[in-house]
C-alpha cells in the first residue's frame, strides 16, 4: 500500500458511521461588519494602509503619470520597472518621451532568468496595476500576468501601484463572489496590504524586511 | 528530601521539569516572554473590539474546520485532483522520514545544492534543515525570526515569533559574532543586515520551501500568509517550489478561508490582515515570465490520523496555528517555548505533540497546565484545549492492558500503586459503613500521617486529618439543636 492509500484508509476508517457536516456558511458574518457606504471606502482603505506605512496619493487618470514622475524625482530613484505591454505602461512611455531627465525606464519583457541579476541588484522601483482593493482590510488585489509578472511587485525596493477608486470593494468575500474566484484562479493571486515588514526582533516593527521597503498607491479618483 | 527523590521514576525520561526549573530562574528569559505575551494579548483584544462579532466569527471558524475534517479524505482527494490539474505535483508521506525522502528526491532530481525556506512548522517537524545538511545541502531559513534562531543553532520558541525569547541586544551580539557586522541594537539596522544576507540567498537558491496556511480543495490553491515577503520570495524566485503541510490543513471552499484568515491574523498578531496573502494555484505557465517551473506539495500525516481517529481528540486538528493559546497561557509565558522540548510549544503543543511523538516521550505535557481555561477561551476555532488536556491525562494513566488503544505511548504515567489507592478511595466513598470506620481511624491516628508527601510538601504543609470529622461534628450540632434541621 502506498502512503496515500494508508493515510486515506485510516481516515476513512475513522469516519465510519459518521455523516459529513452540512455546509451552513453564514456569509453575513463575513460581510455585514465589513460593508461601507460608497463614499467611505477610500477613507477606510487609506486609514488601514497608512497605519502600516503605505504612502497614498489621490490623483486622476490624466494626472497620474506626472505625479509618478514627480514622486520618482523626489525620491531620487534612478530607474523604474514598467510593463510595456499594458495601457498604463504605454502611458508612462509616452509621458517620459516628452520630459527630460526622468529616471530610466526598464521593461519586464523577458523571462526572469534573462535578467535576474539586474532585477535584484539594479532595479530601484516598479509600477504595477491592481485588480482593485479591499476596504475592510486595506489590501490591494494583484493578479500577476505575463505582462506584469509576479516578481514585479516584490523585488524592487519601491513598489508603485495604480488603483481605480471605483474598484475598491468592501470585503474579501464580496471580491471572491463578484469575480467568481472559485471558478478559476490564476497561477498566483495576491493581497498586498503594505510594504514588507517584520516584528520578529523584540516585537519592534521594522519595514523593508524582504519585499518592498515602500509601497506607494496612486488612487485614480475619477476612474 | 533531595531533589532526585521528589521526581517520580516514570518521569525521569522527560526533562520538562528540569527545563522549566532552569527557565523559571532566568530573569532575562522571563522578562522577554512576559513583555511579548502582554503585548500580543493587548493587540488581539484591540483587534476583536466587538465581542459579538468575535464570538460569531469563532463559531463560523469552528464550523468551517469541523466541516472540512468531517469529509477530510474526500477533500484531500479533491485537493490532489485540482492541484494536479493545475500542474502541481502532490506527494503523500505518513512519516517525517518519508517526507524528507520525498524532498530529498526532488532536490536530487534537480542536482540542487541550495535551499531557501519560508516559515514552515511542518518542516520543523521533519527537522528538514538537519536532514538536508546531513546530505551536504544548505537549507537556510529566511523568516527573520527563524533565521536568527538557526544562526544560533536553536529551535523556535514560538510558532509565530520564533525568536521571541531573545531581545535586541542578544540578536545584536549574535549578528556581530556570526556575521562579522558591527554591533548594533537598532532593530531597523539589524533587519537590514538580515535583508542583505538573505536577498543574495533568494537570488542563488535552487529550491524554495514553504509551509501552507490553508489548502483549498475547490480550486487547488495553496494559501500562505506572511508579513516579510520571504514567503513570496521562497515560492516565486527559485525554479522549484516545494510546499510541505499537514493533512489537516485542507478547507473545502475558497470562501472558507475568509473567516479563517480574519481569525488567524487577528488572533496571532492583532492585525486585520498580514502584509501578504499569497495564493498559489500552479507553476509558471509557458507564456509567463517568472514563478517556479515546478511546484510540489508534500502532505504529511505524522500522527495526525491518530488524533483524527477519536471524535474528541480530532478537534485538535481544527488548529490554524495562530499561537493565541500560547500568548495567553500562564505556564508558557513563565517557562518559555524551549521548555516543551518539541516543535509545538504551549497549549496546542501539549495536545498535538503526543500524537506526533507518542505520549510516553512527553508524559508531562498534559499535566503542565493549571487548566485555567484561557487557551480554550481565545482559540479562534474553538478547540476545547482544557478538555483535551484532561482527556490526555486520562489516557496517560490508562492501565497497560486496557482495551481499544487510543494513542501511541498511552499509559506512560500508569502506576499500580496509584490505581490501588484510587480504587480504595472510590470503594470507601461508596460504602457508608466503611467510610465511617475510615474516618474513625483517620481522626484518631492523625499523628501517623506522613510529613512528606511528594512534590506537594515542597511548597505546602502536609495534609493532616482534623481531630474530628465533619460528620461527627454535624451529628453533635444536630443533637444540640434537639434534632431540628
Amino acid at each position: 500500500m502506498s502512503a496515500k492509500q494508508n493515510i486515506l484508509a485510516k481516515l476513512r476508517n475513522s469516519l465510519i458511521g459518521t455523516t459529513p457536516i452540512v455546509d451552513n456558511f453564514d456569509e453575513g458574518l463575513v460581510t455585514r461588519p465589513w460593508t461601507y457606504p460608497q463614499g467611505e471606502r477610500i477613507a477606510q482603505l487609506r486609514k488601514l494602509m497608512e497605519a502600516v506605512h503605505t504612502e497614498i496619493h489621490l490623483t486622476t487618470d490624466a494626472a497620474w503619470p506626472a505625479l509618478l514622475a514627480q514622486l520618482l524625482r523626489d525620491r531620487q530613484l534612478p530607474n523604474l520597472l514598467i510593463a510595456p505591454g499594458t495601457a498604463h505602461g504605454q502611458r508612462i512611455s509616452e509621458h517620459w518621451q516628452h520630459q527630460a531627465e526622468l529616471p530610466a525606464l526598464k521593461a519586464y519583457d523577458r523571462p526572469v532568468e534573462a535578467w535576474k541579476a539586474e532585477l535584484f541588484n539594479d532595479t530601484a522601483a516598479s509600477l504595477t496595476s491592481t485588480l482593485g482593493a479591499i476596504a475592510a482590510t486595506g489590501s490591494l488585489i494583484l493578479w500577476p500576468t505575463r505582462e506584469e509578472p509576479r516578481l514585479m511587485s516584490l523585488v524592487p525596493p519601491v513598489h508603485f501601484a495604480l488603483l481605480k477608486a471605483s474598484e475598491i470593494h468592501d470585503n474579501f468575500y464580496q471580491v471572491q463572489r463578484q469575480f467568481n474566484w472559485a471558478g478559476g484562479m490564476p497561477t498566483n493571486a495576491l493581497l498586498v496590504s503594505g510594504p514588507s515588514k517584520t516584528a520578529d526582533i523584540e516585537q519592534v516593527l521594522a519595514y523593508g524586511a524582504h519585499g518592498p521597503k515602500d509601497l506607494v498607491v496612486l488612487i485614480l479618483e475619477d476612474q | 528530601m533531595n531533589s532526585q527523590a521528589r521526581i517520580p521514576a516514570v518521569e525521569i525520561d522527560d526533562d520538562f521539569r528540569s527545563r522549566a526549573h532552569t527557565a523559571l530562574g532566568d530573569p532575562q528569559l522571563r522578562s522577554n516572554f512576559r513583555s511579548a505575551m502582554d503585548s500580543l494579548m493587548t493587540k488581539r483584544a484591540v483587534a476583536f473590539a466587538d465581542p459579538d462579532e468575535r464570538e460569531q466569527l469563532r463559531a463560523l471558524g469552528n464550523a468551517v474546520r469541523a466541516r472540512a475534517l468531517s469529509k477530510l479524505p474526500d477533500l484531500l482527494e479533491t485537493l490532489e485532483r485540482n492541484l494536479t490539474r493545475n500542474g502541481v505535483k502532490v506527494h503523500w508521506a505518513e512519516t517525517v522520514e518519508q517526507a524528507n525522502g520525498i524532498v530529498q528526491s526532488i532536490i536530487d532530481a534537480h542536482g540542487a545544492k541550495q535551499v531557501i525556506k519560508g516559515k514552515s512548522m511542518v518542516s520543523e517537524e521533519m527537522e528538514m534543515n538537519h536532514a538536508l545538511e546531513a546530505r551536504g545541502i544548505e537549507c537556510l531559513e529566511s523568516d527573520m525570526g527563524e533565521y536568527i534562531v538557526q544562526l544560533d543553532h536553536e529551535k523556535p520558541s514560538h510558532i509565530i515569533m520564533p525568536a521571541i525569547h531573545k531581545n535586541a541586544g542578544q540578536v545584536a551580539s549574535l549578528f556581530h559574532d556570526k556575521l562579522g557586522v558591527e554591533y548594533t541594537k537598532d532593530v531597523d539596522q539589524l533587519i537590514q543586515i538580515g535583508r542583505r544576507v538573505l536577498r543574495q540567498k533568494f537570488f542563488e537558491a535552487d529550491i524554495g520551501v514553504s509551509g501552507v496556511n490553508f489548502a483549498v480543495a475547490e480550486t487547488g490553491t495553496l494559501l500562505l500568509v506572511e508579513n516579510e515577503g520571504n514567503g513570496r520570495m521562497s515560492t516565486t524566485v527559485p525554479p522549484v517550489h516545494i510546499a510541505v503541510t499537514g493533512i489537516e490543513k485542507v478547507v473545502e471552499n475558497l470562501r472558507d478561508v475568509v473567516p479563517l484568515l480574519s481569525l488567524l491574523t487577528r488572533s496571532a498578531l492583532g492585525i486585520p490582515i498580514t502584509t501578504y496573502v499569497n495564493m498559489i494555484s500552479g507553476p509558471r505557465q509557458p507564456d509567463e515570465r517568472d514563478g517556479p517551473q515546478e511546484v510540489h506539495l508534500v502532505l504529511l500525516d505524522n500522527g495526525r490520523s491518530q488524533a483524527f481517529a477519536d471524535g474528541e481528540l480530532r478537534q485538535t486538528l481544527n488548529c490554524i496555528r495562530c499561537g493565541a493559546c500560547m500568548n495567553h497561557c500562564p505556564v508558557y509565558t513563565r517557562v518559555g517555548g524551549h521548555t516543551y522540548g518539541e516543535v509545538y510549544p504551549g497549549p496546542i503543543g501539549k495536545i498535538i505533540t503526543p500524537h506526533m511523538v507518542g505520549l510516553a516521550k512527553v508524559p508531562d505535557h498534559p499535566s503542565a497546565s493549571s487548566l485555567c481555561g484561557a487557551c480554550g477561551e481565545v482559540c479562534p476555532v474553538k478547540i476545547p484545549i482544557p478538555a483535551l488536556l484532561r482527556r490526555l491525562r486520562e489516557e496517560n494513566v490508562k492501565a497497560p492492558d486496557s482495551p481499544h488503544p487510543v494513542m501511541r505511548g498511552q499509559g506512560s504515567k500508569y502506576s499500580r500503586k496509584e490505581r490501588l489507592i484510587w480504587n480504595a478511595w472510590a470503594t470507601l466513598n461508596r460504602h457508608p459503613l466503611l467510610y465511617k470506620a475510615f474516618s474513625f481511624f483517620a481522626t484518631r491516628l492523625r499523628h501517623l500521617t506522613p510529613k512528606h508527601v511528594g512534590p506537594w510538601t515542597q511548597n505546602h504543609s502536609a495534609p493532616k486529618p482534623a481531630a474530628r470529622s465533619l460528620h461527627d461534628m454535624a451529628r453533635e450540632h444536630l443533637a444540640q439543636q434537639g434534632g431540628r434541621p
